[in-house]
């Protein structure tokens, strides 16, 4: 139930201006992987490009390809719509639907796409999820209260276990910590360990220690200067990455001498 | 053992600073109405005259008094306490007098028995002329009219609530600031300026030319009133849609749902109290239009409960008749209370609508329990 992502020479532009240049990167099912970068520097928009979320904002476009096991995400014909269903996504901040309770709020990927569930169903899937994101037992007893009444780091795991209730390939996290306390970061953190024994993971983080931690593979953007495109400058495996990096920009970032 | 206490000074210390007494303001109240009145007392007492000589005596001395105790601070501050209470108060009094008056003339008209439940059908001058005569009760009553508005105004609301949501739906979310978009949003403003007169005779002539000459029915009138009230629920409407946070419907989207079930689903619901309040205050706002009513629905005396045949009474042209056109032109007394008791209906009605508007607002919000 996961699949592995191959981007091939992705370009991403805003209107003219070239915001993320010429990205290929091969990231494995059930793994973990992390990018990092100063801020600016494109990694939340090309991950927003792997599920084709960057055109809720106008004027964004893309060239090239991006393969969720070998099919096209932006070949003639693809629904968006079926892309996101398959690639989930959880934000920088925690954004449980106000109007719904916390059960609702697991549900809601099936329920707002008016698909027909029966009560015992949907009890089953509300449990699985919960338990999947680490939650159950601290709401099992008010799954009827809103979820805005939960603390961010339980708003933020509510958001996880609604994006693993559809049964996604594929979890994109956009820095979903950087809202959060560092017990809610180690409770997220753990949980993201869990998820990649089921699902392909890929993380935006700012905190070069999380992506240390928890990823298998680190991806280190960069940028050259102001108005100028983000670039990917090297993709390996964690430890390589941040023991004994290729390139020099990279290593000067890990070990915190900019950025 | 030595003590290293401080000795316990005065009150006063480096910090401290000259203060007015608590009862202070109402001292000077109180030295205010008793000066005021003494020099309205010279140049001939009447109440509103002590009330302004009072205020701006009251002014001085509080804020004289300030500035000596207290400097100059201080009494900057309290005269700008001063300028802003008074301020309010002036913008308060139209208000508590137009429904003080009201209320005055209004109750008789109201508690008359069968005030609320009787047209006026059949009411003629001599039983107005016998009731003033006599001393009897006055005859008559609203019912026809008050039926009337709540039809117009019900059938206005469902022409506009559509029309008005889906357009600010669009707005917000399909109209990507585009030209159409500009072109909308500069239209309605237009429309939001529309003298209401205007839009009953645009009523009148549409219907004149789609249905025929001297087509008046409470259908024309909901158009003409419609017209009013679209703009204004687009405006409400619009502006609760914008505030609904951007994540939510990226939230959405990220879980696989379409577009347009996340409007549905989500973004309307999450401003769905807002949206309805603002629906509430356009029915406030319209209710009590008369132009528009009167070129468009005529005026009735007996009961029509057909909003799509034949004339139609409603409040508003109901007191306009009334005081203009007494049922008895030789004793107008009897028309002039039903018009005030009439007036008091639709202002309790206005009142009743706001009273909803806020209720609804709390009865849709997003709950925030633990």
């Amino acid at each position: 139930m996961s699949k592995r992502i191959d981007v091939k020479d992705l370009n991403v532009y805003y209107g003219d201006f070239l915001a993320v240049e010429d990205v290929s990167i091969n990231i494995e099912a059930k793994s973990v992987t992390a990018f990092i970068g100063p801020s600016g520097c494109g990694k939340s928009t090309f991950l927003r490009t792997l599920n084709r979320m960057h055109e809720v904002i106008p004027g964004a476009r893309v060239e090239g390809e991006v393969l969720l096991d070998g099919d096209n995400l932006y070949g003639p014909g693809v629904d968006p719509v079926t892309v996101r269903s398959q690639i989930g996504m959880v934000f920088q901040r925690p954004n449980p639907f106000p109007t719904m309770s916390i059960r609702d709020n697991v549900l809601a990927g099936v329920k707002l796409n008016n698909k027909k569930i029966s009560k015992g169903e949907a009890d089953v899937l509300v449990e699985r999820s919960l338990k999947g994101a680490n939650l159950w037992n601290e709401v099992k007893d008010r799954l009827e209260k809103p979820g805005s009444g939960l603390s961010g780091g339980q708003q933020q795991r509510l958001c996880i276990a609604r994006a693993i209730a559809v049964e996604p390939q594929v979890i994109l996290m956009d820095e979903p910590c950087s809202a959060l306390d560092p017990i809610s970061t180690l409770a997220i953190e753990d949980l993201i360990n869990e998820l990649k024994d089921q699902y392909t993971v890929v993380i935006v983080t700012h905190n070069m220690q999380q992506a240390a931690r928890v990823s298998d593979k680190t991806a280190f953007f960069n940028i050259a200067g102001t108005g100028k495109p983000g670039k990917l400058i090297e993709y390996g495996d964690t430890h390589t990455i941040f023991s004994n990096p290729v390139q020099k920009s990279t290593e000067d970032y890990v070990s915190g001498r900019f950025g | 053992m030595t003590s290293t206490l401080t000795p316990v000074r005065s009150k006063r210390s480096a910090l401290t600073k000259g203060q007015l007494p608590k009862y202070a303001p109402y001292a000077v109240l109180g030295a205010a109405l008793i000066v005021g009145a003494a020099i309205l007392a010279l140049i001939g007492f009447n109440p509103f005259g002590w009330g302004v000589v009072s205020a701006i005596l009251f002014a001085i001395g509080l804020v004289s008094w300030s500035a000596v105790v207290e400097g100059s601070r201080k009494a900057k501050d309290k005269l700008a306490t001063c300028l802003v209470v008074g301020s309010f108060l002036v913008a308060l009094l139209p208000l508590v007098s137009v429904i003080w008056t009201v209320l005055v003339n209004g109750i008789p008209g109201l508690l008359n028995p069968g005030f609320l439940t009787n047209s006026m059908n059949g009411v003629t001058g001599a039983f107005d002329n016998k009731a003033v005569e006599s001393g009897g009760p006055v005859l008559g009553g609203i019912y026809h009219a008050l039926l009337g508005t709540v039809q117009i105004t019900l059938l206005a609301t469902v022409i506009s609530v559509p029309v008005g949501l889906l357009t600010a739906i669009y707005l917000v979310e399909y109209g990507h600031d585009g030209r159409l978009a500009k072109a909308i949003t500069f239209f309605v403003d237009v429309m939001t300026g529309i003298p209401s007169i205007v839009a009953g005779l645009f009523a009148a002539a549409f219907f004149f030319v789609v249905v025929g000459p001297g087509t008046k029915t409470g259908a024309v009138a909901a158009v003409a009133l419609s017209v009013l009230m679209i703009p204004v629920v687009v405006r409400s409407s619009e502006e609760m849609l914008k505030i609904v946070p951007n994540e939510l419907r990226e939230a959405a989207y990220a879980l696989g749902v379409r577009k347009w079930r996340t409007i549905l689903k989500v973004v309307i619901p999450t401003a769905i109290s807002g949206i309805a309040s603002g629906v509430t205050l356009a029915i406030a706002r319209v209710i009590g239009e008369t132009a528009p009513i009167l070129v468009t629905a005529g005026f009735a005396t007996s009961i029509n409960t057909n909003v799509f045949g034949g004339w139609m009474a409603s409040l508003p042209t109901f007191i306009y008749t009334q005081i203009l056109n007494p049922t008895s032109p030789s004793n107008p007394d009897p028309s002039s209370q039903r018009a005030w008791g009439a007036a008091l209906v639709l202002i309790i009605l206005v009142m009743v609508l706001n009273l909803v508007a806020r209720l609804v607002a709390r009865i849709f919000a997003p709950k925030a329990g633990r």
